[in-house]
């Protein structure tokens, strides 16, 4: 049954016709391995980006990491030019990173939760897509503007009212009398944090907007089918099915802050004596590299490489626990 | 039914939820309005012609504009977007299109998530060490450079994302006409796509076109008409960071102005890229 | 089922048509990952006769269509192992040009997949990759693909227009109207009319007949009347087997295996 039989005017019809196809063919292959691999390199280079990444600020950052070792992270004094060798520690910038970072979060998360809330369980549908792209537009504003707009509107209207106001309420109460201790000022941890807080607030929106779309719509008609109100059907179903999403996110977040430079470095007042009021000026590892890099040489400069290789490393960790987070929530609702 | 006491507080303690969301929602609008009202505000008493045909003038005296700093950004960026756009659309097309089911493209798609959130002054650190100190000084190119590198992680993922949409049933009906898979990729993907590509790569360039830290020390910046991109090159992010500190009148007047033209140029490039983006996933 | 009955039947059906096979299946097994999707199919497909391929869902008509432009090779995980052979090469060796076979061996898929662009390029696109032809050669093989895909005097005097502008039975005459344009010798159709309205369904198996004089047709259908209507021989596939195999209208009047009747009088499936 399975002898070809064809007629040999057939069989040099198709040999003819296979040979004009072949002969063209070989012309175009040439260009199709050619766009592969522009295309696998272009892959590799992403990876490639990262090593590189790592590896220059590891070189950049060695003659700090072999001077100072450990004691960099355990050190709050930071004189470049102090006699006759340099003194650099760099726990001020690593301080005033995680805790306007943290304040930030503090702030940026429930605000940010509760407008993706408004958006998908209250907003008019009308209304949902200006709202909606208005929030990412903030997003969109570029960091040196939220600088600007800190250091000449948001930090005197906190020095003037805000700060005042908290820190004779707190006057009276230990502990929290140093945390929110005056004079206010116009350059402070707090302000960083308040502006860091609205620059990030657009992500966690974004981000919970997604996750609460993975909600199954039966499972929120079913709570409201017995009867729930909305804050019960978002407190109990779609907050705990969403968890590891929001997680994900709030992380997403906080890798944005740790590293937000610009709007910091204006408004934080870059001191790196550690104090234990918010009110008072600070800095950041960014705003630190920012406003010192330019004029910086020898071990100076290599001591703020390593600093930008510690941020790197934190976002990294930050970032990837985000991304994990953020991963399983995608498999979860692709079942 | 209203009457019982139990759900009246039930009730009242979701409107009472409700209510802080929908003061959540108007705190984040409110800061939009203010700071695009500071802007209006001061930027626009300085919007003359001359903001875009004179150069940046010296400390102390009056005029002047910004022409300088805005050609320098716009090279740049261009420059930036030339070299990284097509990088990130490559790499995309190499994780949607041929490896799409390896291993190897949930590494790449992790790590270029992080790079997409990286700092970007940690990108200006890794440009200076690799390309300013061994060019032997700060240059446009650097700049363009560290522009570049923000903007592969953008162009990438949007790549992948936008080329992950596109049916398989008609590569497979490309491929059943015995197209190549670089043609079935270049001529029924890419077009499949094309909208969502052009969303990309202009909200790549609307992302790098007010970045700031990286071109602190990489592009520097400079008070000149400066073209060449070998030396420092004046741009509007670092000349308004410079000038809004200082004391002269002059200049913080135009760095608000700056700050004005910047602002509504990447929120326009923004707002435009949704929009093309949200017709593209309608049709 | 016996291997070896199927044999026997193929080979009974050879010699009763006559035609030459022009596709030669021969002991095909299939592979998605570890599990086994066909276990050893053997079956012609005649020249210038159209087979039916039919039975229930999962059975594996489409993986066998797949394997015969391989398709499948498009996913990783996939693979095929016995042989396939079309006029004697065996289109299974790993070193064969891919393109080349799809070029020879055309396919028409389920849902109508117009390319996005115009109703001319959609036909001259594929017909460039191969050919070098005049401007007035290209219309005219336009002109030709769409009056054999019964689509040139719906479209004429649109031919720049897109064709995803098209309804839905027109956008699968297009689908096979470009199929044509490139020449194939091979056509295979993965139930093409499953996303169409009765009207469009018989118009395209109005062309499926006309198209068989040059060409040899496979096509896999889940409606019994339309295999029926349109083949000349049906391989009835049961759970990634050939259950039975051989002239449409006998299969239909006197199925020789029990399942094969059980399905065809619509029993399960």
């Amino acid at each position: 049954m399975s002898e070809v039989v064809l007629s040999e005017q057939t069989r040099t019809k198709l040999a003819a016709n296979a040979d004009a196809r072949v002969g063209h063919l070989r012309r175009l292959l040439a260009g199709d391995a050619a766009f592969y691999w522009a295309c696998r390199i272009a892959a590799y280079s992403v990876l490639l980006l990262l090593g590189g990444i790592i590896v220059s600020l590891i070189v950049g950052a060695w003659p700090a990491i072999k001077t100072f070792g450990y004691h960099f992270l355990t050190t709050q004094r930071w004189a470049p030019s102090a006699r006759p060798e340099p003194i650099l520690g760099g726990l001020g910038p690593i301080y005033g990173t995680l805790v306007s970072s943290a304040i930030a979060m503090l702030i940026a998360v429930p605000v940010g939760l509760g407008i993706a809330i408004f958006l998908t369980e209250l907003c008019p549908p009308r209304l949902r897509r200006p709202i909606g792209m208005a929030i990412e537009l903030l997003a969109g504003i570029p960091s040196i503007i939220y600088g600007m707009w800190g250091f000449f509107v948001l930090g005197p209207f906190l020095a003037d009212t805000f700060q005042p106001w908290v820190i004779s309420a707190f006057a009276g109460i230990p502990v929290l009398r140093d945390v929110f201790a005056g004079p206010a000022s116009n350059l402070s941890l707090f302000n960083a944090s308040l502006i860091l807080a609205i620059m990030v607030l657009p992500f966690i929106t974004a981000i919970a907007k997604d996750v609460f779309a993975t909600v199954p719509p039966v499972l929120k008609e079913a709570a409201y089918g017995l009867g729930c109100t909305t804050w019960e059907v978002v407190g109990n179903v779609v907050l705990p099915y969403t968890r590891v999403g929001v997680i994900g996110g709030g992380m997403l977040a906080l890798g944005r802050a740790l590293g937000e430079t610009m709007a910091v470095t204006f408004i934080i007042g870059n001191s790196f004596p550690i104090k234990a009021s918010i009110f008072a000026p600070a800095t950041t590892i960014s705003s630190a590299i920012a406003s010192e890099f330019a004029e910086s040489d020898g071990l100076h400069q290599s001591s703020l490489i390593l600093l930008g290789l510690l941020l790197f490393v934190l976002t990294f960790c930050v970032l990837s626990v985000a991304r994990l987070m953020l991963m399983r929530l995608e498999t979860k609702a692709g079942k | 039914m209203n009457d019982n006491p139990f759900y009246t507080v039930r009730k009242r303690k979701s409107t009472i939820w409700m209510t802080l969301c929908l003061a959540a929602t108007v705190f984040g609008l409110a800061w939009l309005v203010m700071i695009l009202a500071t802007l209006l505000w001061n930027g626009v008493a300085g919007l003359k012609p001359s903001v875009f045909l004179q150069s940046t003038p010296p400390p102390g005296s009056q005029g002047g504009g910004l022409a300088n700093a805005i050609v320098g950004s716009v090279m740049m960026t261009f420059i930036g977007v030339a070299i990284g756009a097509p990088i990130g659309l490559l790499a995309g097309t190499y994780m949607a299109e041929y490896g799409r089911y390896q291993k190897l493209t949930t590494i790449i798609r992790f790590i270029n998530d992080i790079l997409l959130s990286a700092p970007s002054i940690i990108i200006g650190l890794f440009v200076y060490t690799t390309v300013v100190v061994p060019m032997g000084g700060f240059s446009g190119l650097a700049g363009a450079l560290a522009l570049a590198v923000i903007v592969i992680p953008v162009v990438v993922r949007t790549t992948e994302d936008m080329l992950l949409l596109v049916p398989n049933p008609i590569r497979e009906a490309a491929s059943a006409l015995g197209f190549p898979r670089s043609h079935v990729i270049r001529h029924i993907s890419y077009r499949a796509a094309r909208t969502g590509l052009v969303t990309g790569i202009l909200l790549a360039v609307a992302r790098v076109s007010g970045e700031t830290a990286p071109l602190l020390f990489t592009a520097l910046s400079n008070q000149f008409w400066s073209v060449d991109l070998t030396k420092t090159v004046a741009n509007l992010p670092v000349t308004i960071n410079n000038f809004i500190n200082s004391a002269d009148g002059n200049w913080k007047q135009l760095a608000w102005t700056g700050a004005l033209l910047i602002t509504s140029a990447v929120l326009g490039l923004s707002i435009a890229a949704r929009s093309i983006g949200g017709k593209g996933s309608k049709s | 089922m016996s291997q070896v009955s199927t044999a026997e039947q193929i080979e009974a059906g050879a010699s009763a048509f006559g035609p030459h096979v022009r596709v030669a299946i021969k002991n095909l097994d299939f592979f998605y990952g570890t599990s086994q999707a066909l276990r050893a199919i053997s079956l012609p497909l005649y020249a210038n006769k159209v087979t039916a391929f039919i039975g229930p869902s999962g059975c594996g008509k489409s993986t066998l269509l797949r394997v015969l432009n391989r398709m499948y090779d498009l996913y990783p995980n996939q693979r095929a192992e016995g042989e396939v052979l079309l006029d004697g090469e065996n289109i299974l060796a790993p070193d064969l040009d891919l393109n080349l076979l799809r070029a020879r061996v055309g396919m028409v898929f389920q849902k109508p997949t117009p390319f996005p662009m115009s109703i001319y390029d959609n036909i001259a696109f594929g017909v460039r990759l191969y050919e070098k032809l005049s401007r007035s050669e290209m219309d005219e093989r336009v002109e030709q693909s769409l009056t054999r895909a019964a689509l040139w005097k719906e479209v004429k005097d649109k031919l720049t227009a897109s064709g995803l502008s098209l309804s839905g039975g027109q956008q699968q005459r297009l689908c096979i109207a470009r199929t044509v344009a490139v020449k194939p010798e091979v056509i295979l159709f993965d139930e093409p009319c499953s996303a169409l309205d009765p009207i469009s369904t018989a118009r395209i198996e109005e062309l499926i007949d006309e198209l068989k004089h040059d060409y040899t047709i496979a096509i896999v259908t889940h409606n019994m009347q339309q295999a029926s209507r349109v083949s000349d021989t049906t391989a009835f596939m049961y759970l990634g087997e050939l259950m039975e195999f051989g002239k449409t209208n006998e299969m239909f009047t006197r199925p020789q295996n029990p399942k094969t009747q059980d399905y065809i009088t619509g029993r399960f499936g």
